[in-house]
């Protein structure tokens, strides 16, 4: 641990304190100045050993689980042969990858991410924010707590779960063909129809998070200064007026954001709720860039070129997020991290 | 800065009285939206509640079962497969929580203490797997390498801490007044004792909302017993998925008797793997109306 943060530069806060000495006594020879440092480090390394003491399992837990990990990506290089293991495992350079953009099947995963990312983008969004701004126009605090607490559950059922509550209410012997057949109707085939897969997924996600979406767009609708909107009214302007004037300004920093940030993870959609359906409706509809991994890597076996898929999406990814990151701040946004 | 409070369930004087056409709108709005969500649960607490002949009857699915019975449940906890699902996955929620909790409780405090050795380039590191996870088939690779295939330690240790709940509570311990941490130092208390009787005392809200996160998402979890454990350590949500969603029977694994009415049994499994979610649903929903996560969030 202590070798790690050796390694590292001093931090921003090191620097503003030792400035001054530089400047001060800059006669003084500088290995004196590396000393002075060194013994600044080492005395807080005594002074913190309880802390470091606390760290050690977090530290080593991301070493090993996450840069472990992420090492273990030369197996993208790699042919993977189980009996022979990891380490000893012939290189073959950038084979996996050229195999993979000749993939039909990759290909495909690709197109099929994107179009399910960008479904959700367009009508899983506008959701939260209708639902927010119907609850934030209840005068009732009780109702709205109430009904605050109904939508917000799906969001903590497993998708497991999901799944399942919506074949028993959209399956062929569910509740709504149940009722349909009961009323004379003609039935719909919306489970294990590879025609209704995408919808259907953009519905479930709908369901199991458009209520948690809307904390976001409460907390920025509670923001605003009630003062607002009461000076607006006595001035004449009627509810849309104050709804265009001083609520849209007030929480489009957000969907900014928000939009900025569902682009930069556009290659990423629910990987179980995906993984769990695809069996049903086949890979031409359901297969995304995850599960092409998956099925690739852990069920065909073979291991580097799936890890091949799963590493190209990781660094598009990340480039993506981090992209997506710099955008909103330029917005004068924080974005998710700073 | 601060808004004028709106008083409470009265209107403002300065608000137009709302339409009744209004007020019928939305209320219609709100009761399907309230219907959306509850319908399916109570057509799947129904279902498991019916009697098989009446769930054959009706085509797979009951509203308003006539002649209640239990049997589906009795037969889930008479000891069978599902009963040691729900077992093993009481165990790794349990466990795996108070392991995730004390991991992420020291490092969240250790790394909230300004100027700590190392911090910040360990921040910097813990953020960059934020933006580059590793990926499915190396955390796999690595956990049959370490030898814990088929160990229950799997479905812990890879996600020991989640970086979302570590950064939240490294910034719930920063906003306590570092001047009650100064007069402790003062008083020759040590770090490890400054955690247990200042910081951990004073979080008890965001403590418990990290905890429940934690407790929910092992309790939720079912991929990675699905690729690194065998069929009769699989967690409760496995089993659900197995048996429910792809529907296959019981058997396949050479895990059981078979099931007679399948329907009642799957759903009453449906209901025992969502009820410990609805037990701890409204004490997560009571630190949300308090704005620990919201202001989490915003951050």
């Amino acid at each position: 641990m202590s070798v790690i943060s050796d390694r590292s530069s001093p931090t921003a806060v090191d620097d503003a304190q030792n400035r001054p000495t530089v400047t001060d006594k800059s006669d003084i020879h500088p290995t004196t100045l590396v000393d002075r440092q060194k013994r600044d480090r080492r005395k807080r390394f005594r002074r913190d050993r309880v802390l470091l003491f606390l760290m050690a399992p977090g530290v080593v837990y991301f070493l090993v689980f996450h840069y472990g990990a992420l090492f273990g990506n030369v197996i993208a290089f790699k042919e993977y042969i189980p009996f022979v293991g990891f380490w000893d495992s012939p290189w073959v350079g950038f084979d996996n990858f050229t195999r993979m953009f000749a993939d039909a099947g990759f290909w495909s995963a690709v197109i099929n991410t994107l179009l399910i990312a960008t479904l959700q983008l367009v009508f899983f969004f506008p959701v939260p924010l209708a639902l927010a701004l119907l609850l934030h126009s209840l005068t009732s605090t009780m109702l709205r707590r109430t009904i605050q607490s109904v939508v917000y559950l799906p969001h903590f059922l497993s998708w497991v779960i999901v799944v399942a509550l919506f074949q028993q209410v959209l399956g062929a012997t569910g509740l709504l063909n149940g009722m349909l057949d009961g009323a004379g109707l003609s039935t719909v085939h919306i489970i294990g129809n590879p025609d209704m897969f995408k919808p259907l997924v953009v519905l479930q996600v709908i369901w199991k998070d458009a209520g948690w979406g809307t904390i976001i767009f409460l907390a920025a609708l509670m923001n605003v200064n009630e003062q607002l909107y009461e000076a607006a009214a006595i001035d004449g302007a009627s509810p849309w007026r104050r709804f265009w004037h001083i609520t849209l300004p007030a929480i489009r920093p957000i969907i900014i954001l928000l939009v900025i940030m569902r682009l930069g993870e556009i290659l990423s959609i629910g990987f179980e709720q995906i993984l769990l359906q695809r069996q049903s409706v086949g890979p031409e509809a359901a297969e995304v860039i995850d599960t092409f991994v998956y099925f690739q890597g852990l069920i065909n076996g073979d291991f580097g070129y799936g890890a091949a898929a799963g590493l190209f999406k990781g660094i598009i990814g990340g480039v993506l997020v981090y992209a997506a990151n710099k955008v909103a701040h330029r917005f004068g946004e924080q974005g998710v991290y700073k | 800065m601060i808004a004028t409070k709106r008083q409470k369930n009265t209107r403002p004087a300065w608000m137009e009285k709302p339409k009744p056409v209004t007020i019928a709108a939305k209320g219609f709005a709100l009761a399907i939206v309230i219907a959306l969500v509850t319908v399916p649960f109570l057509v799947v607490i129904s279902t498991s509640l019916a009697s098989n002949a009446e769930v054959v009857e009706n085509g797979g699915w009951v509203l308003w079962p006539t002649e209640p019975t239990l049997n589906a449940y009795r037969s889930i906890f008479d000891g069978g497969i599902v009963t040691r699902a729900i077992w093993v996955s009481i165990g790794v929620t349990s466990v795996g929580t108070l392991a995730s909790m004390t991991a992420t409780v020291m490092l969240a405090y250790a790394l909230s203490r300004p100027r700590v050795f190392g911090g910040k380039p360990l921040l910097l590191l813990i953020l960059f797997t934020f933006l580059f996870p590793p990926g499915m088939i190396p955390a796999y690779l690595l956990v049959k390498e370490m030898g814990m295939l088929d160990n229950f330690a799997a479905l812990i240790v890879p996600i020991l801490i989640n970086v979302f709940n570590l950064v939240v509570l490294r910034g719930f311990f920063q906003g306590i007044p570092e001047e009650l941490f100064e007069a402790a130092k003062i008083d020759g208390v040590s770090d490890w004792a400054i955690l247990r009787i200042i910081v951990m005392p004073l979080s008890k809200a965001a403590l418990a909302v990290i905890g429940l996160f934690y407790a929910v998402s092992y309790w939720n979890a079912w991929f990675h017993a699905s690729i690194y454990m065998e069929a009769e350590n699989w967690p409760l949500q496995q089993i659900l998925r197995t048996y429910v969603v792809r529907g296959a029977e019981i058997t396949e694994y050479g895990l059981g008797e078979q099931i007679a009415a399948p329907q009642t049994y799957q759903m009453a499994v449906l209901i025992v793997a969502t009820v410990p979610i609805l037990i701890v649903y409204p004490f997560l929903q009571k630190y949300f109306t308090k704005g620990v996560l919201t202001g989490a969030i915003k951050s």
